[in-house]
């Protein structure tokens, strides 16, 4: 087999491990956007938001320290205890699930019936206020989060590939956890929304709210749910994004390359935000490696706008997304 | 022939039972518009109890108050005996209070299956942990509620469609999946909000069928609104008769006939 395709064959697969991150952001934009309608532009933030949170806990922050230390004076900063990950990822979940009921409580409550953009536009409040909370409430510098997931060079690949081709692999451990959890949480996702109570009501709101209502279901009840779990869609990510490239606010960023996966996937489609952020991960990686070098390289930067453009001409609805039909 | 407390028997041989729902007094203002002016009637345990007047009388409104979806600004709603305070419709629907739409409300989504297994939610009590587990309780919840659904959905012959995305159905199915959904939550009343409206005369001879087939094998008490007065006359056994939100007549459906304001308002010559 020739170097190129080789190199090929390992930048696809970095791509599409690079892809899985993409489509867990993209996931939690797509569950709030079909179960109500409102397209989520906080969920990076709110990535951002649990992964600080996380760290805060683990370490023993103490919240809101400076604040605290502004107005009585002290130099309090940590309670002076750490906290196993897997408890202080429960207690993370806690807090996003707090979270999503304040914010259905105190904002959107307040805004049923109204236009998507009048919604979006809360959303777009609601990650700025969430990004000032988080640097309130944690502070802003970068931290590094470390739940125990396994980093580094995967050997085993390494050598096998390089037993088979001459040429090692270069896989991160990381992102093959990445992938297995990706999987993992897909699997969760559709088995509670079609084998559980929980999920058939909220399957039954997305689709029609008066119908919801004749049956008993409680709308409020439920959009809290869909909040807690783009939620806690927004702490996997948090987690695997923090862990790989550290707790920064730059990370509340990454929710803007789920906009070319959700674009390419549709916005309804949990499968096509998988595959959406597969597309992106591979294509950018490939493009980067074949043209690259000829445009002068970073292209990553614009590659998934691009190609998101291209798709919002041809097929404005995505891969997977419901084609609207205007009936006149 | 009404007995205030005891029911009474129709003239096929059923039997009527007590007060479920009483409407007194009821206003409903949308700003200036008075939708409903202080109407009382009530329905009673086992009745098909219709309600009938011209475009805009406040049928529509009036059923909405009865589900939840509006509340009225002045009156009270009583139901099985105790005052009801204002409700959201989700809460009136555990209450057992089902409805269909005239409309047609339903998961287009999602199959006729799934759509009439969302009448069940309520029936559903096991917690997250345990359907997650698919354990005992939840597993045991689920098997009766699909049988309870399978029942209902033979009884209405749908099986054919059973699997069937509902947003392909013709509209004549989607109204009969829609009362499916509803009787699946085995309704202590069971609003129909023109349950035949835009349908053929084929279709509504169906649906009159299965109508009066729930009353009969279930024994629910239905209120329903209707435009067509033959099919309101066969199926009914009370009626009230509603013009411009003012309540104009209420009776047996021979004593609605004969009643001057109600041919003047309604009827008119069309019938005699």
């Amino acid at each position: 087999m020739s170097d190129q395709l080789i190199f090929a064959i390992e930048v696809i697969l970095n791509g599409l491990m690079a892809g899985v991150l993409y489509a867990l952001v993209a996931l939690g934009f797509v569950l709030i956007y079909k179960a109500s309608g409102i397209f989520n532009y906080a969920q990076g933030v709110m990535a951002l938001f649990a992964a600080m949170t996380l760290v805060g806990i683990m370490n023993g922050q103490v919240p809101f320290a400076h604040l605290i230390n502004a107005i009585f004076g002290g130099h309090i900063t940590h309670f002076g205890w750490n906290i196993p990950a897997l408890l202080a990822i429960i207690l993370t979940m806690g807090v996003m699930v707090l979270l999503a009921w304040a914010v259905q409580q105190f904002v959107m409550r307040h805004l049923v019936g109204q236009e998507p953009i009048i919604l979006f536009m809360a959303t777009i409040g609601l990650a700025y206020f969430l990004e000032g909370v988080a640097d309130l409430m944690w502070g802003s510098e970068i931290k590094t989060l470390d739940v125990g997931l396994p980093q580094g060079l995967n050997v085993w690949i390494d050598d096998t590939t390089y037993g088979i081709f001459g040429y090692g692999f270069f896989i991160d451990n990381l992102d093959i956890v990445a992938t297995v959890i990706a999987a993992l949480l897909v699997a969760a996702l559709v088995a509670f929304s079609q084998y559980t109570k929980q999920g058939r009501a909220m399957r039954a709101v997305a689709d029609d709210h008066q119908a919801a209502l004749s049956v008993g279901i409680s709308l409020n009840f439920i959009w809290v749910l869909v909040w807690s779990v783009a939620g806690f869609v927004a702490l996997v990510a948090g987690i695997m994004w923090g862990t790989k490239s550290g707790v920064q606010f730059s990370l509340s960023l990454i929710a803007l390359k789920a906009l070319p996966v959700l674009m390419l996937g549709g916005f309804t489609s949990i499968p096509g935000a998988i595959v959406g952020g597969l597309i992106i991960g591979v294509g950018e990686k490939l493009f980067e490696f074949a043209i690259g070098p000829m445009v002068g390289g970073a292209t990553e930067n614009w590659f998934a706008y691009v190609l998101a453009l291209i798709f919002l001409v041809f097929r404005p609805q995505g891969l997977f997304g419901e084609k609207i039909i205007e009936r006149v | 022939m009404l007995d205030a407390s005891e029911g009474y028997t129709t003239a096929d041989g059923r039997k009527i039972g007590g007060v479920v729902m009483e409407m007194k007094n009821i206003t409903l203002r949308f700003g200036g518009v008075v939708a409903i002016k202080d109407i009382s009637f009530d329905i009673r345990e086992g009745e098909i109890r219709a309600i009938i007047g011209p475009n805009g009388a406040g049928k529509s409104s009036m059923l909405n108050v009865i589900s939840g979806f509006y509340v009225p600004q002045e009156g009270e709603v009583w139901f099985h005996g105790s005052r009801r305070p204002a409700m959201r419709p989700y809460e009136v629907a555990r209450q057992g209070i089902a409805r269909t739409f005239q409309n047609i409300a339903l998961f287009e989504g999602m199959s006729v299956l799934d759509n009439v297994m969302t009448g069940r939610l309520n029936y559903m009590k096991a917690g997250l942990l345990s359907q997650a587990l698919w354990r005992g309780k939840a597993e045991r919840e689920e098997t009766e509620n699909r049988e309870a659904v399978e029942k209902i959905i033979d009884f209405l012959e749908i099986q054919h469609i059973r699997k069937t995305p509902v947003a392909r159905l013709p509209y004549g199915l989607k109204k009969r999946v829609e009362l499916a959904r509803a009787l699946a939550a085995e309704p202590k009343l069971l609003l129909l909000d023109e349950p035949m409206a835009g349908m053929n005369v084929e279709e509504k001879e169906d649906m009159s069928r299965f109508i009066l087939d729930v009353n009969d094998e279930f024994g629910t008490t239905i209120a329903l609104i209707e435009h067509d007065m033959g099919v309101v006359m066969d199926l009914s056994d009370r009626v009230v008769v509603m013009d411009y939100g003012k309540k104009i007549g209420d009776g047996t459906p021979d004593e609605v006939r004969n009643n001057q304001e109600v041919i003047d308002a309604y009827l008119g010559v069309a019938h005699d």
